[in-house]
This record gives structure tokens, sequence and C-alpha cells, in this order.
């Protein structure tokens, strides 16, 4: 089992053409075994790109294929609408790896999501994408990093952090069910809480590794959730420890205002829930072998 | 970007927010010319981006041509708080009679707009959040719904503005949720915003955020991009493309990600290392990114050590390997190097480090063990 993705899922890569880096991605999560069914464009309608159909229109592809996932890549002025017109064809799961959309457009596209297409499922923008280990691969990251099999859920808002904590959990034979990159934006479309919530309600994920990071109070809401609904054991790390007060670090979302956002109090909270905090990625690698090995 | 105070005004005045009439000045002569043209009283305020500028000297009151001399010669080369004052705004005096406080922003949690008023203006509002919290009013803004007047009414009076003062309050507030919304910021904030003795409500002072995600759509941006406070190695590191923050360490850190990037300057924090700086240089890790990046760290004295932190993921190990070799043929390295390569292909990476290494220059297959070595070199005590 897994979560958002699995063999079943079927996917549309929106504004495909030759160069496009949709294109460039959708092949690499293609040969991972991605059923990448469709592709759009509105100048391209008919045409097949690496075997590839291209539709002009998402609904047209939906339609024509059955693609019940869409995978975005398009600069950051045009994310907003391709978003959009992927929910308004009825996709349930979008992602959109873009980076620098710009915030108002960001809040603007949650709250339409969240008022009119309440079945759609954004994972973006600006993340690495998704994937179920040996099932379904969309966005950027490599496949070899994975494992498959299980037990563990890897859910994170960076993206380096991401492979490199489903690298460790690898290199120790420690297979995943799904990886979740979230992305660090102002707005992501999928929380923490989105997919503790979905990690809990699946079978075969038995351990959550959770990648937070400094500002907001994500993390926060998530200890909540983890108090309150979750048996599930979690494993956090948290970047950002030493970021100093006020300074953007690279991510929109990475910014820490007075006390708010701080790591310490984000690994305070996640601690108060029971979950085990680790200080660097290899830490909670090991400290979810740990966990694994003391799982019935 | 943060933009200075008359930047903030400028842009206020886009959307129609009332300002004071005024104009900057780099020279004294300028600063009288302009004082001399507004008519006195005038306030010279010095432009940078740092809170707390009244208490340090940075603003004060001219009755006539002297002391507006007098105040911009003390201004003008004032450090407050390490922001030496290059410029001055000079506006028209006001007169005061109330001061409140206007802003709206981004409730991340909430992930919709958040509009706060407060009637107790002209102090930290951050202090007022925290010792007296009612006093702050706060309402949510759903994007798709937007803010008008009666919006802007009803907070006004919850925040208990004096009644003179509402109309022309909740007219401002319309406005500034405009400039928020087209204007791309990230953070639009009056404090404060005065009801003068006649009756009139208008922004004192202008605090604005820009939302950089949002350039491309400002064309009239790139001409504050140049002036924003940076220093030599913030602004060299912004012409690479690179996303550099110094630190007060002595481990030159470079890294693949944001994320990563921070992650390694905890990880030589929590071995007993102090980071001299967060450096990402994005996804790949091209040789002329890596060669920038050098660069960039080989300008800061403090750096004993550095530690190339990157794992490979679309990028292949080899290809980073070969980026780093160049790099550091092009560029000529003070301090030692420590890289940790993993990731898809990173023993092939490694192989190629490995025949290019050196005792200045070594592969460390961890990140752990790649952080205390870089903080052994540097000199630092590794717990």
């Amino acid at each position: 089992m897994s979560v958002f993705v699995d063999r079943s899922t079927r996917v549309v890569i929106q504004g495909l053409s030759p160069t496009s880096q949709g294109l460039y991605h959708g092949l690499r999560n293609r040969a991972y075994g991605t059923n990448v069914v469709a592709g759009t464009n509105p100048k391209r309608g008919g045409e097949v790109i690496e075997g590839i159909p291209v539709y002009a229109t998402v609904a047209e592809a939906v339609a024509e294929t059955g693609a019940n996932a869409s995978f975005i890549t398009v600069p950051p002025a045009g994310a907003p609408s391709a978003i959009l017109e992927a929910a308004e064809a009825g996709v349930p799961f979008i992602v959109c790896i873009t980076e620098f959309v710009p915030a108002k457009d960001e809040a603007r596209v949650f709250a339409t999501l969240r008022r009119d297409f309440p079945g759609s499922r954004l994972l973006g923008p600006n993340c690495p994408g998704i994937i179920s280990a040996g099932q379904c691969n969309i966005g950027i990251t490599s496949g070899d990093i994975a494992l498959d099999g299980g037990p563990v859920g890897l859910v994170s808002r960076s993206g380096t952090v991401f492979y490199q904590a489903m690298y460790e959990l690898t290199q120790k034979g420690i297979g995943q069910t799904t990886g979740v990159g979230i992305g660090g934006d102002p707005v992501p479309g999928t929380s923490f809480v989105d997919c503790l919530a979905a990690f809990e309600a699946d079978p075969e994920t038995r351990a959550v590794m959770m990648i937070g990071e400094i500002g907001g109070d994500a993390e926060e809401q998530a200890a909540e959730f983890i108090a309150s609904e979750m048996s599930t054991p979690v494993v956090a790390y948290i970047v950002g420890v030493t970021a100093p007060p006020g300074r953007k670090m690279g991510h929109a979302g990475a910014i820490v205002s007075g006390s708010k956002g701080t790591a310490a109090a984000k690994i305070e909270a996640l601690s108060r829930a029971g979950v085990t905090v680790a200080k660097s990625p290899t830490e909670a690698a090991e400290a979810m072998a740990e966990v694994v090995r003391g799982l019935p | 970007m943060d933009l200075y105070e008359y930047q903030g005004k400028q842009y206020f005045a886009r959307f129609d927010i009332p300002v004071s009439p005024g104009a900057t000045a780099d020279t004294v002569e300028e600063a009288v010319a302009v004082a001399e043209r507004i008519g006195y009283p005038v306030v010279v305020k010095a432009q940078v981006q740092v809170g707390g500028r009244g208490k340090a000297g940075g603003v004060k009151l001219a009755s006539d041509r002297d002391e507006a001399e007098a105040h911009a010669r003390s201004i003008l080369g004032l450090d407050i708080k390490g922001h030496v004052v290059r410029r001055v705004w000079i506006e028209r005096a006001s007169d005061i009679a109330r001061e409140y406080y206007a802003s709206f922003t981004l409730d991340r949690s909430a992930k919709d707009h958040l509009c706060m008023v407060s009637a107790r203006g002209g102090v930290d509002i951050e202090q007022v959040a925290a010792e007296e919290p009612g006093a702050i009013a706060r309402r949510h803004v759903d994007p798709l719904d937007g803010f008008g007047i009666e919006e802007a009414r009803a907070v006004v009076a919850e925040a208990g503005l004096d009644e003179e003062a509402r109309d022309g309050a909740a007219e401002v507030l319309v406005k500034l949720y405009r400039c928020y919304v087209e204007g791309d910021a990230d953070l639009v904030e009056i404090n404060p915003l005065v009801l003068t003795p006649d009756g009139r409500v208008h922004a004192l002072d202008a605090k604005v955020t820009l939302d950089d995600s949002a350039a491309f759509r400002h064309p009239e941006w790139a001409e504050w991009a140049n002036l924003e406070e940076l220093d030599p190695r913030d602004r060299l590191a912004r012409e690479k493309g690179l996303q550099y923050v110094g630190l007060d360490g002595y481990v030159g850190i470079i890294a693949n990600g944001a994320g990563l990037a921070m992650s390694t300057c905890d990880v030589v924090e929590q071995v007993g290392g102090k980071p001299a700086n967060f450096l990402d240089v994005g996804g790949g890790a091209s040789a002329d990114v890596m060669a920038s990046a050098l660069e960039v760290i080989n300008t800061d004295e403090k750096v004993k050590a550095i530690f190339v932190n990157i794992f490979g993921g679309i990028t292949r190990g080899e290809e980073v390997a070969n980026g780093i070799v160049q790099a550091l043929g092009r560029v000529d390295i003070a301090a030692p190097i420590v890289i940790r390569l993993d990731g898809t292909n990173a023993e092939q990476g490694r192989a190629i480090l490995e025949e290019h290494g050196s005792d200045r220059v070594l592969s460390l297959p961890t990140m752990l063990e790649a952080a205390r070595r870089a903080t052994e070199l540097a000199g630092g005590v590794v717990r």
C-alpha cells in the first residue's frame, strides 16, 4: 500500500513539449514505472512526443486516457492557471514542482481549491513531488534512492533533505511506502497534517519520518495532530536549528521572526507529542532503525 | 525585498494611500534644498532598514534652515546598529493627534490574508501583541472574497479607533489591501497611522516587504533592487544567483538546496563547529556554480575550512565531482576543503574526487564525518 499515488495512478504532464522540463522529468518518472498516459499543450493537441499522446486541454486528456494525476513543471507565471485547469478537469491529485510562484497566487489558488474543488489535492508548488516506492514517482526525486516494501512513510518540507533522509533510510535497508515532499512555500497545497492523516490510515505505513523546517507553525500543527490522532510512531528532524532570526534562508518558508517558528519551539512541541526528535538526518535514520526494530 | 521607508511611501502613493510630501537627499546641501522647498517644520529621517531609528538619533525635527542643515549633517553617516545612513528622507512635519497601527500579511496557518489594526500605534507592535493581545483587532481575509469598505469599517471599529478617525482609516485600509495584493507585498505595515488635529488620517511610516517571486510582473521594482542594503559578499552572491547568508563562525558551508544547506550548518554546530555562512547553490552543482560559490566563500577571512555538501539527485555524482574539480582549478582557495558527496552515482563521484584529492581537498562519505573533519581543520574543538 501507499498514500496518494500507486500503481493505478495515471499521470498527465501539463505543458508538454519536446524541450520542456515536464518531458525530461516525465520520462524519468516513466522509466521508474509510473504510468505516464498523456501530455497537454494547447498548441500541440494530436501530437505524440516520446510515445506520450498530447491533448490540447487537461479535460480532453482526462476524457481520453482516464488520467487521475497531473504533473506541472511550467514557469511561475503559468503555474496557477495550470493547477486550476487540472482541478476544473476533475484531476484528484495535482503535483506542481514550479519554484517561485508568487505568494498571492498561491493563496488565491489554495482558496479556490478549498471552495470550488475540494476533491482535488494539490502537492506543492515548489516541491520535489511524491514517490510511492516501486510503484509511482511524480516529480524530480531520483528513483534510485527509494526502497520499496515499507514500512516507513516520509514527509518533508525541504527538498534536498527529503532526498537525504530517504537515502539514509535506504542505506540502512529500511523501505518506504510513500515519500511526500510538500515543499517550503508560504501556502503549500498539502500540509504535514494531510500527509500524517494519510499515513495513519494506511495499514502498511507503520512508522513515519517527518522532516520539518524553521518558520511558520506547520510543525506545531503536526505535533497537535500526532498527539491527538496518531498511533503510528513518528521520528522527526527539524532543519535550521542554527539559522539566525529574521533572515530568509533560501526558502520563502524558512524565515524566523521572533520566537515564533524557531526550531526550538518546534522541537519542544513535537517532543511533547511523543515524537522522537533527531538532530541530523543521520540520527533520524538511526532513530527510525530503532523504531522499525521494535515494530510488532 | 525590504523597501526603505521612502520607497514604501512612494509605493503607498501609487495606491493613493495618503503620505506626507517629501523627498530624499544624499548630501547635506541636497537636504537643505529639499527642506527649503517643502517648507518648515520638516522631519529629517535616516533611511536604514533597522528598527529604533528615533532612539539612535536618526529622526529629527527641524523648524528652520539651520536646524535642517545641522540634523542632516548629524544623521548622514550615522551608524545605527551597524547600518550606516547614506540617505535621508525629508518630509513636512505632521501635527499628530493620535497614533494607530495597520497592516496586512499572510497568516500561513490559516492560509488566508490577515488584517491587523490597533489603536495603540507608534510603538513596537510585537510588544503590544505580547503585553495586550486584545488591543489588536485581527480579521482574516479569504483571497477570493477580498477586503472592501464594509470589512474595513468593522475592523476599525473593533480596534476602537477614535470616532473621527474611523472613516479615514477604513479608506486607508482598503487602499492598503490593494497595495498588498496588487502590489505583491508579503507585508505592508503602517506604524504609526496618524490622525491629525484637523481630522485627516495618513501614513507617517511605511514598512513594505515585496515578494521577490512576483518581480516578473513588476518591472518597476528593478530600480529598487540595486539599492538594497547588502554587504559586498551578499551582493556578489546575488549577482551569481546564489542564496547566501553570512553567519559568525569559521566553517564555510556550500550545499545544494536550502534545506540541505541549513541542515549542514546544523550538523557543523552539532559536532562543535561554527558555520560561517549558509550558501545554497541550488538543485544542481555545475562547475560554474561551484566556482562562484567558492569565490564568495573565499572572500570571507573568517573561514578557516570549507565544507562542501552535495546530495546528487538528478545531477549525478560524477557530474558534481567533475564540477567541483573544475571549480577548484579556477579559484585559488585559501582554506582546506572537505567534500561530502552522496546520492546517485556517489561512488563514481568520490573516485573522481580522490584522484584529485590532496591534503587540502578531502572527500569523506558522510555528513557527520565531513562536518567533524572540517571543524578540526578549521581549528575548532570537535565534540
